[in-house]
């Protein structure tokens, strides 16, 4: 299994496509970085806009946690896309190319295969993460260095101090890769199903806006499906910059998250060991 | 060509495969000996790469059964697998990698230790040592044919299942290639089976063969006795057919004519017959033009050749 591994993360790393996610968030997280240089100051005004009169702000409030929070916040909408180049094109790419041929013709498994192909890809999109949180984390300290990090949800200020953030920020990432390693699944399962990347791609995406669509519209009937939308979850690594955490609430959404986890690839399991290898 | 009639190496039962409504294979029964170069003939279309691809499990019957080296291959895909070396239609590889890569990716799952230096190797024997850094992808047709072939024989595999081995190679690729496998089965005493729907590639190569349309066979048996010239159809051009005809006719000869269009009759006689025939139309003053010899068997592939086509 170590081997297949190996080999699959060495066929993914040597595509082009594979950097694509690295070289997108290598750029966009340094433009949010040089924006804040000049607009930080008035984004922070913004932000306290309504509570300016009452309280009096001391202290470094633009520093690398409020800009690694607000990169996390618009970049765990966009990075499903990055994901999926990938994650779709696992299955789908070796159909395309024929060379299911050339692997399912060895003393290998199916069963082994497409787990082999499953982990790296997980392998893939957790490094993805990882590679966002220094990016975000490790420019911004040497930019702006540390600081107390001030969140308003709603008409709530919650202000966290320097020493309580790193450990939330490491629970955030490790959440929102468990909530891409949904998207990673979703795209293989489409992956199984058919012999071009590009519809795993299209149709993991058509699935996660319909989904966010559905949960923003303000209906009852759509609001009681919401619970079962597991978009609804992928955003709770949010719920790690409440005060106090509600650890129920996590465990929730980390269960859900792993079900579908679980589901999407136990679903490509079923379906890939009973495939007939036409391409 | 030696070949060992005991020893079993695939046995091929009832072998069907549908998809939906198309029988792409039907009630298919094959056996292929050990040492055997196995010509597996038919046109396009008539299931030879799905009856291959369910030899590799690539595809799974709809109903029969398969047993290579007396094994279940449903039960022991593994352990056949290991033995088993394959082209399977075209050559297909990782074109971003290079060839050299390609191979070595394949054999760290071929359930063999293979070194370096068997991969350089059998890029050697065909004639790819010298591009072993190039990417795939800058590979023309007939080289990646080529590295299909190395795949095929890096763990030095006991059966070597090759699906039109030859398609897309020049003449003297093509010859290359029937010389590698009259060479792996005569001095490595492999056993081959060899798909084509080219009749005379097998008729170079192989000891038995099956010809296959529709899913179904049609001949089997040795290519020697299949081909033997007993079977021959001999078309005699003559100057006067009329009188070609009345001398026959009072003679044995009448019993093998077969027909007469124009100025043509045609026989079934004997390779050794055509000269004595020959010698007796001209000694009866009839003027023979041209002596044309067709073999049934070559007559009935190329006829379900042009069906399919």
């Amino acid at each position: 299994m170590i081997t297949l591994i190996n080999i699959e993360l060495y066929k993914i790393f040597k595509k082009w496509r594979t950097y694509i996610g690295f070289i997108a968030i290598g750029i966009l997280v340094p433009i949010i970085h040089i924006a804040m240089v000049f607009e930080g100051k008035n984004t922070i005004d913004f932000m306290t806009r309504n509570i300016q009169q009452s309280f009096v702000f001391v202290g470094n409030l633009l520093n690398t946690y409020l800009i690694s929070y607000i990169v996390l916040t618009s970049l765990t909408v966009h990075i499903p896309f990055l994901i999926t180049l990938v994650a779709g094109d696992l299955l789908a790419g070796e159909a395309t190319a024929g060379t299911y041929r050339l692997m399912l013709t060895r003393p290998v498994t199916r069963g082994k295969f497409v787990t082999a192909k499953f982990i790296a890809g997980v392998i893939y999109t957790n490094l993805l993460i990882l590679w966002l949180a220094l990016m975000s984390l490790v420019i911004g300290y040497f930019i702006f260095g540390v600081g107390e990090l001030l969140i308003i949800r709603g008409d709530m200020i919650i202000i966290f101090e320097q020493k309580d953030v790193l450990w939330r920020f490491l629970c955030a990432y490790g959440f929102a890769s468990l909530g891409m390693t949904v998207v990673a699944s979703l795209a293989y399962l489409f992956s199984s199903l058919v012999e071009n990347a590009i519809g795993p791609i299209v149709g993991t995406m058509a699935v996660i806006i319909v989904f966010v669509i559905l949960s923003a519209i303000n209906v009852d009937l759509l609001q009681s499906i919401r619970p079962y939308l597991f978009t609804n979850y992928i955003s709770s690594w949010q719920l790690f910059f409440d005060d106090p955490i509600d650890i129920t609430e996590i465990f929730k959404s980390i269960g859900i998250l792993t079900l579908h986890v679980f589901l999407f690839f136990g679903a490509t399991l079923i379906i890939f060991k009973r495939k007939d290898i036409l391409t | 060509m030696e070949n060992f009639k005991d020893e079993l190496i695939i046995e091929i039962k009832n072998l069907s495969k549908n998809f939906k409504n198309l029988k792409a294979v039907d009630n298919l029964n094959i056996n292929v000996f050990k040492g055997d170069v196995f010509g597996f003939l038919g046109p396009n279309g008539a299931g030879k790469s799905t009856t291959i691809r369910m030899l590799l499990t690539l595809i799974k019957p709809t109903k029969g059964n398969i047993k290579i080296f007396g094994k279940d291959l449903q039960k022991e895909r593994l352990s056949i697998l290991r033995n088993v070396g394959a082209i399977v239609e075209k050559p297909d590889f990782y074109g971003y990698l290079s060839a050299y890569k390609n191979l070595e990716i394949l054999s760290r799952i071929s359930g063999h230790d293979i070194s370096k230096k068997r991969i350089m190797e059998v890029l050697e024997l065909v004639g790819l040592a010298e591009r072993y850094k190039s990417k795939v992808k800058t590979f023309s047709h007939g080289m990646k044919q080529r590295l299909g072939l190395a795949q095929a024989l890096l763990h030095d595999p006991e059966l070597i299942i090759l699906d039109e081995p030859t398609t897309g190679l020049d003449p003297m690729g093509m010859k290359e290639i029937r010389d590698l496998i009259i060479h792996l089965s005569r001095d490595q005493k492999k056993t081959v089976f060899l798909s084509s729907h080219i009749l005379y590639e097998v008729e170079q190569v192989a000891n038995r063969m099956i010809i296959i349309n529709k899913g179904t066979a049609r001949v089997e048996g040795a290519v020697k006795e299949l081909l033997d010239a007993s079977n021959l159809s001999v078309t005699f051009e003559v100057n006067d057919v009329e009188k070609a005809k009345s001398v026959l006719l009072n003679t044995t000869w009448s019993q093998k004519l077969k027909g007469i269009t124009n100025n043509k009759m045609e026989l079934s006689i004997s390779n050794s017959d055509v000269a004595m025939l020959n010698r007796f139309l001209v000694e009866n003053g009839i003027d023979v033009s041209s002596i044309i010899p067709t073999r049934s068997l070559e007559e009935y592939f190329l006829k379900i050749t042009e069906e399919a086509s």
